[in-house]
């Protein structure tokens, strides 16, 4: 039993969730190798090859993979897929735009998002919303999944697998990058960062949002996180939202402020170790699941909380 | 053109799941049901394709029970021309719907292919893109923006760290996120002709596909509960709390 996690990486350096994947990759068989591939990427694939319990690394280079596109890397991934018995990457909008089109091409039926590994063949995975876990036994002979970050430890530095290179399949040519805005940030990464502060639709506008809680996240070394409907508002960009169907968080402290903590909404925080709400309404739901809540208007509340911490 | 929009009919957004006492299942006797949401914008963007007059027919498509003709009228209602319901009493799962569907677009061969990004129920977020392997086409997964053009299909995609567009060759698959649009509400005049819309049903059997499941599901539960609810005072009482009490500032 051999298990392939599948790097995603910008060239350079490994995406968050790789790491974790290759705990998971542990749990579920024998030897782990993973796949960096890309253009150039040879610095992802020496980051992959000193990750814990990696054996090999293999680095498949062609301008083809340079964007990280599903197209091109299932075929490449099914040409690979009969050397494995799973083949798994994190549950970022890259592994789930890849693995289920890789799990369709060697007729295979992929297993999303899970958070537990109990055997070879038997894994755990959140359903609606998060409200409900399922035991989930798969029959076919491959396993192909993708793996919930929060829910596994990152696999620590200090290894040393060999690289090995692998050919690159063909060019399928019906897919291409032609724009991209992404926003480079200073705050740490939003599904790893140590604190998270969200704000929702009670922070009334985008210069709100950033005038009142960026201070309090500088403060505290935190990331930015937004409900749907700051995002919807535009208050805050596509990738902040936190949710069933945005990102799933799971840092020690999680501060919502001005959120009301829809299902949706909670399905992607409520593993926060600590979480905090500040909220005017006592009866909004954010509350129920809040170790600490501020009952109150976030516009006195939050600079007064950056005032007390000294910031 | 035409473009194809698959429906899945599932529990309410707004509908707290329970699992059933003896952990077998979820409890869905007598809970309210509708469109998946995203399943929504699908129908909403391939409608508004056809109002751009670059669509001649919206195609809905919804796997499942005889129940979901429901999901279908809605879709109707929401501008869909006609329906194909894949009748099927036992539990389908994405692979099987991605099959069904694929064999639909055989006969069909729909330009464009709009799926929700999820279903939230299952939260699987792999039909669509398991139909366009399927297909042998590109997809255009988690699309906030979708432009059609020559032989070409421009989607932004929302991505970790912002947006990224891609443009697919044609035929290609989509699936929506959150912000490609705003549903419209089906007026009740709407509703009304919905009914009279074409709904023809077929089966996976008259469609050849092995719809019998991969995957067994047992042992529901719902995750432990957070023991939350308390209340602080004031922002000192908070501060303190965090550092004295649960230790996660310094
Ligand atoms: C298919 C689908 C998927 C979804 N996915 C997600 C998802 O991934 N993530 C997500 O977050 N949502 C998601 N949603 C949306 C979700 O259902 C809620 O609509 C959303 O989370 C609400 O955001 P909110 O809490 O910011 O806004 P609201 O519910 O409007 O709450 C605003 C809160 O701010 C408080 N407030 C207002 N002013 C102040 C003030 N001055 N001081 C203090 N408090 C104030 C109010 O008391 C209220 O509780 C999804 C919905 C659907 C249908
Ligand atoms: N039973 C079904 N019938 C029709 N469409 C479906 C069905 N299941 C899934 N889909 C489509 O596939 C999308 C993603 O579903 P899933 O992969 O289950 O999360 C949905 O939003 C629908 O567009």
């Amino acid at each position: 039993m051999t298990v392939l996690v599948i790097a995603e990486h910008d060239n350079n350096e490994l995406k968050p969730g790789v790491a974790q994947a290759v705990t998971a990759a542990g749990l579920a068989g024998g030897e782990t190798h993973v796949l960096v591939a890309g253009a150039n990427c040879s610095a992802a694939a020496a980051a992959a090859a000193r990750l814990q319990g990696v054996a090999r690394v293999l680095l498949c280079e062609a301008t083809h993979y340079a964007d990280g596109g599903a197209e091109n890397l299932a075929a490449l991934l099914a040409t690979l897929a009969p050397g494995y018995s799973h083949l798994l990457a994190a549950a970022t909008p890259f592994g789930k735009n890849l693995m289920p089109r890789l799990g369709a091409l060697i007729d295979v039926a992929p297993i999303s998002e899970i958070v537990a590994v109990e055997g070879p063949s038997s894994f755990v995975r959140p359903i609606y919303a998060g409200n409900v876990l399922v035991k989930v036994d798969s029959t076919d002979a491959i396993k192909v999944l993708t793996v919930r970050a929060t829910a596994f430890a990152a696999a620590g530095d200090g290894g040393a697998a060999g690289i090995e290179a692998v050919p690159a399949g063909p060019d399928l040519a019906v897919s291409r990058v032609i724009g991209r805005e992404i926003v480079k940030s200073e705050r740490p990464e939003l599904t790893a960062a140590r604190v998270v502060v969200s704000g929702g639709r009670g922070m009334g506008s985008g210069e709100n949002y950033h005038k009142v809680l960026e201070p309090l996240a500088d403060r505290l070394g935190a990331a930015l996180g937004a409900s749907r409907a700051a995002v919807d508002a535009g208050f805050a960009p596509n990738d902040y939202q936190v949710g069933q169907t945005g990102k799933i968080v799971a840092p020690e402290l999680y501060v919502a402020v001005g959120i009301s903590g829809a299902i949706q909404h909670l399905a992607g925080m409520k593993d926060s170790k600590v979480i905090v709400a500040i909220n005017k309404d006592p009866d909004a739901p954010i509350h129920q699941v809040a170790d600490y809540g501020l009952v109150g208007d976030l516009f006195e509340a939050v600079p007064a909380l950056v005032k007390e911490l000294g910031g | 053109m035409k473009v194809l929009v698959p429906v899945k009919r599932v529990i309410d957004y707004n509908v707290k799941v329970r699992v059933k006492s003896d952990g077998s299942g979820v409890d869905l006797a007598n809970v309210k049901m509708a469109v998946n949401p995203f399943d929504e914008i699908a129908v909403e963007e391939a409608v508004r394709i056809k109002e751009a007059g670059i669509a001649t027919e919206v195609i809905a498509v919804s796997c499942g029970a005889a129940v979901c003709q429901e999901s279908l009228r809605t879709a109707l209602a929401l501008g869909a021309d006609r329906a194909i319901l894949v009748e099927s009493d036992i539990e389908l799962q994405p692979l099987a719907v991605a099959k069904l569907l694929k064999a639909v677009c055989d006969k069909e061969q729909p330009t464009l292919v709009i799926c929700g990004k999820q279903a939230i129920d299952d939260d699987a977020n792999q039909t669509g893109q398991m139909l366009a392997a399927l297909m042998n086409r590109p997809q255009g997964t988690f699309a906030s923006k979708v432009v059609l053009g020559d032989g070409k299909v421009q989607v932004t995609r929302e991505v970790d760290g912002g947006l990224e567009t891609v443009e697919l060759t044609l035929p290609a698959v989509v699936t929506t996120d959150l912000r490609l649009n705003e549903p419209r509400y089906a007026t009740l005049p709407n509703i009304m002709k919905a009914k009279k819309k074409p709904l023809e049903t077929t089966s996976p059997a008259a469609l050849g596909v092995d719809v019998a499941p991969r995957l067994s599901h047992s042992r529901f539960a719902e995750p432990p509960k957070r023991s939350g609810g308390k209340k602080v005072a004031d922002v000192a009482e908070l501060v303190a709390k965090l550092r004295n009490e649960a230790k996660v500032i310094a």
